[in-house]
């Protein structure tokens, strides 16, 4: 994967090693002092970058996740799935882009692929509402994932978006209801459900189709129940808060492992996904593959019943007059 | 989710209810909706409904008991769950701090109240959350009270009545734990449908973002309040995304009744006789 272009302010060092051994790269003839040159920023490219990574704010993993290079959807489509046979529309309103669902083969599993799609081109992003979907697209995932179930095809559901759309239209199609109604049946449909959050998980939108046997996240993901400025613009009376409310939301992938609200993180390359596409798709096709091998052979009562009691368990809270350490999940507190 | 949070009224509007709620103000108070003064006492009498223009202010949890459940019936259930403040959370003001505020302000432990209890002399599962309390948001302890009623509920072969007035979604402060608590709750409705259940939903002003997106959308009935707001995203943010003016009555009943998602708006004087009635037609 080339290097992104697009820079974040956080990644000013990295970006500073790079053109510097982009234009070593560029002198010819090479002596030997300029190979060893080139090997030590090599060296301390990978450095820096590891350093720059293992030290994000949440804030900035939130851009992180935002980042325009990011692989999408289509980008794990064609990279780890071996065809996508698209199925369009909810057959009652429309065929929304920003969720698209459609048979695909990994490996060989026949799944059914349900993601969110924040669009490359500015094109696409306007068609899709840049990722946020609206209650068509629920209710064609809906109407898909029950197709796929009564085949027992697995269903995997790619999450990232930024929130069901908030509009006029939206409201007027019962953008609450399908959401609703999505979780309630995801809760029961019998085949299983692997959810990845891929980039953002912005709410509703997000756990619309986030209720799985196995939800993980990716490591630069986030997961919240409101967007950070959204947040920010509520308790903090502006949106220039949104790095306080981002850390103080906890949304990042190791806090929502801690909280017991994720299965498991999946670990990104070096210096995140958006710089190594190749490595973060068969990544992410490891997992799946592993979850599937778990799942498709369990039996369908005991498979939902575990969905069930992972759900059921979620939440913290104090019992009566227990000690302050007693939480739902059974997890440590996180701090 | 939590989108709709203190956006529910225009602002100012919002802040000066807010006030009020869960107060035991002075002797007299104004609509809300056409500002007419009104003797406290004569509103409370009338289930908090304006005399003169008939607009359903504010109704507190305990008072809802007393309104819609057999007097002397109700008996509540998982009293004891308290909220914590898992994220160690912190705004302008520490979540801790703003619980025990609240709690002290409105008597009540978190935003819902559930138990048992009988309408009209039918035993009914009964839940309510409370908009004076956080927006009525929903967070670990509401999430976890409404899924031990929908258990119970389904258990015991109960209907189910929940009554929602929550502004604020999924409770912002606990975060993550918030949002998958609409998940916790719908799947527990989806369960407890399975079993035969009735479910009845009443939405009333306000219920917005993850409730409105989650267990209050769920009823095999929804009845609304006259005039409620009722909607996924807050109106702030709908403007602030769409850049236009917002049709005059959108997210109300009416408005969603129109658009086919409720099924009867009915008015607090007929909630309970409505509720009844219901539970005899679907033999319950």
């Amino acid at each position: 994967m080339a290097s992104a272009t697009y820079r974040l302010a956080f990644e000013q060092p990295i970006a500073h090693l790079e053109e510097q051994i982009k234009q070593l790269e560029r002198t010819e003839p090479k002596s030997a002092e300029i190979h060893d040159a080139i090997r030590a920023l090599k060296r301390e490219l990978a450095e820096t970058t590891r350093r720059v990574y293992s030290q994000l704010d949440p804030w900035e993993t939130v851009q992180v996740a935002r980042h325009p290079d990011r692989p999408m959807l289509t980008d794990y489509l064609n990279l780890l799935f071996d065809e996508f046979v698209e199925l369009h529309g909810d057959k009652f309103f429309g065929d929304d882009r920003a969720l698209r669902t459609g048979f695909s083969k990994l490996d060989r599993y026949k799944v059914l692929v349900v993601g969110h799609y924040k669009g490359k081109t500015l094109k696409e992003r306007n068609e899709c509402f840049f990722g946020c979907a609206h209650p068509e697209g629920y209710r064609k995932a809906m109407s898909k994932m029950r197709m796929a179930a009564k085949y027992r095809l697995p269903i995997i559901c790619l999450i990232d978006t930024p929130g069901a759309y908030p509009g006029i239209g939206a409201e007027e199609r019962g953008q609450a209801q399908v959401i609703a109604e999505s979780m309630l049946e995801m809760s029961r449909l019998p085949t299983p459900i692997i959810c990845v959050v891929i980039g953002e998980g912005g709410s509703g939108g997000a756990l619309g189709i986030g209720v799985g046997d196995r939800v993980a996240v990716l490591q630069f993901a986030y997961y919240s129940v409101i967007s950070p400025e959204g947040c920010a613009g509520i308790l903090w009376k502006s949106h220039d808060y949104a790095g306080d409310a981002a850390r103080a939301l906890k949304l990042t992938s190791k806090y929502l492992h801690e909280l017991g609200c994720v299965d498991d993180v999946i670990e990104e390359p070096l210096g995140a996904a958006h710089r190594d596409h190749h490595q973060m798709a068969s990544r992410l096709k490891m997992y799946l593959l592993k979850s599937l091998r778990e799942l498709v052979d369990l039996p369908t009562d005991k498979l939902l019943a575990a969905r069930y009691e992972k759900f059921r368990r979620m939440g913290q809270f104090l019992e009566g007059d227990a000690a302050p350490a007693a939480t739902a999940n059974g997890r440590p507190k996180a701090t | 989710m939590a989108t709709g949070n203190s956006e529910t009224s225009g602002k100012s509007k919002a802040k000066a209810t807010r006030e009020k709620r869960g107060v035991p103000g002075g002797l007299w108070l104004r609509c809300e909706d056409c500002g007419e003064t009104i003797y406290r006492k004569e509103a409370d009498e009338l289930m908090s409904v304006c005399p003169q223009c008939g607009y359903h202010m504010y109704l507190s949890a305990p008072a809802r008991v007393k309104w819609v459940l057999d007097e002397g019936t109700f008996e509540e259930w998982d009293a004891e769950l308290l909220p914590t403040d898992p994220l160690a959370f912190k705004d302008k003001k520490p979540y801790v701090e703003r619980l025990k505020a609240e709690q002290a302000r409105t008597g009540m432990r978190d935003a819902a109240l559930t138990g048992t209890g009988m309408i009209r002399a039918r035993r009914v599962a009964f839940g309510v959350t409370d908009s004076a309390f956080i927006m009525g948001s929903m967070g670990s302890v509401v999430g976890e009270r409404l899924t031990r009623l929908i258990e119970r509920a389904t258990k015991e072969n109960l209907p189910l009545i929940i009554i929602s007035g929550s502004g604020g979604g999924a409770r912002m402060h606990e975060g993550i734990l918030s949002l998958m608590q609409m998940a916790k709750v719908s799947a527990a409705l989806a369960r407890y449908g399975q079993a035969g259940g009735l479910f009845i939903s009443v939405l009333t002003n306000p219920t917005m973002g993850g409730v409105a997106a989650s267990f209050a959308s769920l009823g095999d009935l929804v009845f609304a309040e006259p005039k409620a707001l009722i909607g996924f995203a807050g109106p702030r943010t709908i403007k602030a995304t769409i850049r236009v003016e917002l049709p005059e009555g959108f997210q109300t009943s009416e408005f969603l009744l129109e658009h086919g998602y409720i099924d009867r708006i009915v008015r607090r004087a007929d909630l309970k006789s409505e509720i009844a009635r219901a539970i005899d037609y679907c033999g319950k």
